[in-house]
């Protein structure tokens, strides 16, 4: 009985001193982390995810307030990262039948007001005063800044298409 | 390490550890004559029939053409070019359904034959040999050659590699492992002559000094054949290989012939060698002693949904339906119709595709030959997928990363190395589609690779916007600075004009 308590104490004792001395030891400067985080964020500041840019988000991931699979344009490889980096499990399922969208310009409603592409945080549309507005599917995030912007509601958001380069299988539907 | 076709054909049976024996049902196509295929009424003829960029159209729609004339060329270092497979008129340029299990479309010239199938002037070297390697390399780069077992790497490109790294040994692959497919065993015995000059020509390319053809034991008459073609030529050894699916892999291929390993991120250069299937030899001849590029190719038509199956020589870009129309239909529902061999050919998803320069086959099979879907039990750990892979993964621990949404343990297992020839799933009790997952997540890493390139290329983007805004912001800036310091200066200047006139004045004054 007393073998039990004093080892048990004992253990208890030394892992706690040990925890203790590995947390001022190896202690993260928390504005580290945050710069961390916001590297691996698109850095669009779209404000998509609900808080004042990436700079914010990633305080707030740091704060553990939101979830990593916070970034909508960032998509799968962005939670992974920031999972992997936080040292969490990330819940990727959700993000899974979110499928990357990019803004297309309809060229009947367009009227060349260039508010799109002064709030395209990637400069992917592209045009000049009362011309037609292009998008540049490559740039484009997705972010939808410019559907908000647009005063005829001649952007919107389409899904990317799969050509036979992006085009994969399914997964087996095997449990 | 040991060079397992060097040894006794009793031995060598007992030396390969990996790998399945279907069924090969090979016979009796591989032993009917081949026959020419009608022209069809139109050609579709695609811009990426090869691994690399595809091919930049150079005619337009309505200009007419002869057989063998280009039509699209080269666009990068790593693409090759098109050629027409008949004389007639472009007639369009369009997408139409691709050679792909998706049925998306790709870009494609249609052409219209005008029967005549007419030949442009054709001006071949009168003796190869004596033209430098590098020029061998161009004009079968010009011709279009491309691996014609299916993986559609242009030759050239391997070509200029096996000269560049200087290659000792020439591999070449008359394996042909795949069930079904017997194009090459009818290429062997109908044109080992031309298969044999192909090899010699390649050799010269790459200035190697001995080629290996490695020929599946179940096909003698072929190995007859060549042996005979190549018996004035010493360096050109034809060695017979135990019939053991994957034996026409080429890292499987390399290890019998030579005993070579190729390292596991490298090529096959990097293990001294370089690996031509026989059909792209025989195309190599083509191109060099004919003149002639890449215009046709031999297709096997088999299937136990296909009324009369056998060998068809079918120009590039007529469809499967003209295919399988000629070998007298399809006497039932084909449970699918597949491109290349059932191991690892695709699905298609449209008789509509049509043929490319690296379609080995065209099967269309019943639900008997295909087998259930979804019988898929759980797995036993029977490791019978570990046996058979012959790249010695672990199919079983890959695929159970992957159900549990974990590509990326699977790649840590070495998901990369798998060559996807289907032997996991083929021996598996369970039925458990190993294969299946492996593409999926080859799919999804590579997805995932390219989601990765997008947000940094989207960082830059925005780095580069926001140093713009900056920019400019200064610019305004100083620009206003500059405004407001001309400003002030005027009103300096005019000031002190003023004072100096009212000086000048109180002078005057003073004087008078």
């Amino acid at each position: 009985m007393l073998a039990a308590v004093t080892s048990l104490t004992v253990l208890g004792a030394a892992l706690g001193l040990g925890l203790g001395i590995a947390a001022r030891r190896f202690h993260v400067e928390p504005e580290e982390i945050v710069a961390e985080l916001e590297a691996l964020l698109p850095g669009s500041q779209c404000g998509q995810c609900g808080f004042p840019g990436c700079a914010g988000a990633a305080q707030a991931l740091a704060d553990g307030k939101a979830p990593v699979t916070l970034c909508p344009p960032g998509g799968k490889s962005v939670a992974q990262a920031l999972a992997e980096k936080l040292g969490v499990s990330a819940d990727l399922s959700a993000l899974g039948e979110s499928v990357p969208m990019f803004a297309t310009v309809r060229e009947e409603l367009c009227i060349g007001c260039t508010k799109c592409f002064k709030a395209c945080p990637t400069d992917a549309i592209h045009g000049a005063v009362k011309q037609i507005h292009a998008v540049l599917k490559e740039a484009c995030t997705g972010c939808a800044k410019c559907v908000d912007s647009c005063p005829t509601e001649a952007v919107g958001l389409v899904p990317v298409p799969a050509t036979l380069t992006t085009w994969t299988w399914h997964k087996p539907g095997h449990a | 390490m040991l060079a397992v076709a060097t040894l006794p054909a009793w031995l060598q049976r007992s030396l390969i550890r990996w790998g399945v024996h279907p069924d090969d049902h090979k016979r009796p196509v591989a032993d009917l004559p081949v026959e020419r295929l009608p022209l069809p009424a139109r050609l579709f003829l695609p811009l990426q029939q090869h691994v690399g960029a595809p091919a930049r159209p150079v005619v337009k729609i309505g200009d007419p053409v002869l057989k063998g004339q280009l039509l699209a060329e080269s666009a990068a270092n790593i693409s090759a070019p098109v050629h027409a497979s008949t004389s007639g008129r472009i007639v369009d340029i369009t997408t139409y359904p691709a050679p792909h299990p998706s049925g998306l479309e790709q870009p494609v010239m249609v052409l219209e034959p005008d029967g005549e199938d007419r030949w442009i002037d054709t001006s071949p070297p009168t003796d190869p040999f004596s033209l430098p390697p590098a020029e061998i390399g161009r004009i079968v780069s010009a011709a279009g050659v491309v691996g014609m077992g299916g993986a559609t790497f242009p030759s050239a490109v391997k070509l200029a590699l096996g000269l560049r790294v200087q290659v000792e040994i020439l591999i070449v692959n008359g394996g042909e492992c795949e069930p079904y497919l017997s194009c090459d065993d009818r290429l062997m015995r109908d044109d080992a002559e031309g298969v044999v000059d192909g090899i010699r020509l390649a050799l010269h390319a790459i200035g190697a000094q001995e080629a290996r053809v490695g020929i599946e034991n179940n096909k003698p008459e072929a190995i007859a054949a060549m042996q005979q073609a190549a018996a004035p030529f010493p360096e050109v050894r034809i060695m017979p290989v135990p019939a053991q699916y994957p034996m026409g892999s080429d890292k499987q291929l390399i290890q019998v012939l030579t005993g070579r390993e190729v390292p596991f991120d490298g090529r096959a250069a990097d293990a001294g060698v370089l690996v031509h299937n026989v059909g792209t030899c025989h195309a190599i001849h083509q191109a060099v002693r004919l003149g002639r590029p890449l215009v046709e190719r031999l297709v096997t038509v088999s299937g136990g949904a296909v009324e009369r199956p056998r060998n068809l020589v079918a120009p590039i870009g007529a469809t499967a339906q003209d295919l399988f129309d000629y070998c007298g239909g399809l006497a039932s529902a084909p449970a699918r119709v597949i491109m290349g061999g059932p191991m690892m050919g695709n699905p298609l998803a449209t008789t509509a595709s049509p043929v490319i320069k690296g379609t080995s086959g065209l099967l269309a099979l019943t639900q008997e030959e295909v087998g259930e879907d979804d019988r898929a039990g759980p797995c036993i750990r029977c490791a019978s997928c570990v046996s058979a892979c012959p790249m010695n993964l672990l199919p079983l621990e890959m695929a159970a990363h992957i159900r549990s949404d974990d590509p990326d343990g699977a790649f840590h297992l070495g998901l990369n190395d798998c060559i996807g020839c289907g032997c996991c799933s083929y021996v598996c009790p369970s039925a458990i589609p190993l294969s299946h997952y492996f593409s999926y997540a080859k799919g999804a890493l590579a997805a995932n690779e390219r989601s990765k390139l997008k947000s940094e290329s989207i960082k830059k983007l925005t780095a580069a916007r926001l140093e713009r805004q900056e920019r400019e912001a200064r610019e305004k800036a100083e620009a206003a600075a500059r405004r407001k310091a001309e400003r002030e200066a005027a009103k300096a200047r005019a000031a002190a004009q003023a004072n100096a006139v009212t000086t000048k004045a109180a002078t005057v004054d003073a004087n008078a």
